[in-house]
């Protein structure tokens, strides 16, 4: 599709929206629909959307593959670690009350921070899905 | 409706656009029923991103159905015996939208009255996902960072040993 100009021209438009969108969804997860899920996969969606319109090469110079794996691996770690850090602020694994002096600030940040790390894990693995199904070539011809 | 055509049709194409619409509408139903975050994640994976994944793989195997070449009865018969078990299951089951019901009276009024307090985040969903059951995202997560990990060993070595093998005709993929 690289000679499309409106597809073109109409995804260099849309794409900043998406990863707009995506944020906006992830940080206002607390007060509406939506959170780290939703978000990962929107904005995943937003280079999955470069990748159809400019060609997947194009995609992976912006985001090689390693990276998004590597993403998707961060993003468990993140998960993991708010817990080992609530564990050593002298809290049961995940209890986010402890990690600031108010429980219910404690909590929010909690919360913000496990949201970031299943955003990360999802973001990385839906690219990472897309990367391999597409970039495998057709195995019989 | 949809769903009945998705059964009968045997263009895997027209399959994978009636799934992304079976989604869609999925999600529209979810709305109805005031859940939002559900229909949020049913529109953004089942409509968006499951639809692309299967083009993606429909571009790999082609986009015919090969038609049975015998007609399934034991499946049948293993499916009707299930179906009938499940619904004989579901009539002990307590009357639908009885506020009465346990699900109603054991941990979700104080999710949703106190939740605000304890949390301090307006959204229960959220706070139910992240906090009170913060354990079972955490599985969530790692269950999504396990599927990506089955899905590059397969895909990424399966290409390089065709690599190996076919390395005179090969144009470096």
């Amino acid at each position: 599709m690289e000679d499309r100009v409106i597809l073109r021209v109409g995804a260099k438009i849309l794409i900043p929206h998406i990863l707009l969108f995506a944020l906006y969804v992830q940080f206002h997860g607390d007060y509406g629909p939506g959170g780290g899920f939703q978000a990962g996969v929107i904005f995943a969606s937003a280079f999955i959307l470069y990748a159809l319109i400019y060609g997947l090469a194009h995609a992976k110079r912006v985001l090689p593959l390693g990276f998004a794996s590597f993403c998707a691996a961060l993003g468990v770690v993140i998960y993991a670690g708010v817990g080992v850090a609530t564990l050593l602020k002298g809290g049961v694994f995940l209890e986010y009350g402890v990690l600031r002096h108010d429980p219910v600030h404690g909590q929010e940040l909690g919360i913000l921070l496990v949201e970031l790390g299943v955003f990360t894990t999802v973001f990385g693995s839906m690219v990472a899905f897309f990367y391999s199904f597409t970039g495998r070539r057709k195995s019989r011809s | 409706m949809t769903a009945v055509a998705l059964l009968r049709i045997r263009n895997l194409f027209a399959v994978v656009m009636l799934a992304g619409i079976y989604s869609l509408l999925s999600a529209g139903l979810f709305t109805v029923m005031d859940a939002v975050d559900v229909a949020f994640t049913e529109a953004a994976v089942g409509a968006g991103i499951s639809t692309v994944l299967m083009l993606g793989t429909l571009a790999l195997v082609g986009r015919k159905e090969k038609a049975p070449d015998r007609h399934p009865v034991l499946p049948l018969f293993v499916v009707l015996v299930t179906g009938a078990a499940l619904v004989y299951g579901s009539l002990d089951m307590p009357p639908f939208g009885d506020p009465d019901n346990p699900i109603h009276q054991h941990v979700a009024p104080r999710y949703l009255e106190e939740s605000g307090e304890e949390i301090g985040v307006p959204n229960v969903v959220t706070s139910v996902l992240a906090s009170y059951r913060g354990y079972d995202t955490m599985g969530e997560t790692t269950v999504i960072f396990t599927a990506v990990v089955g899905v590059l060993l397969l895909m990424a070595t399966r290409r390089r040993r065709w690599t190996e093998e076919g390395k005179g005709d090969d144009d470096g993929g």
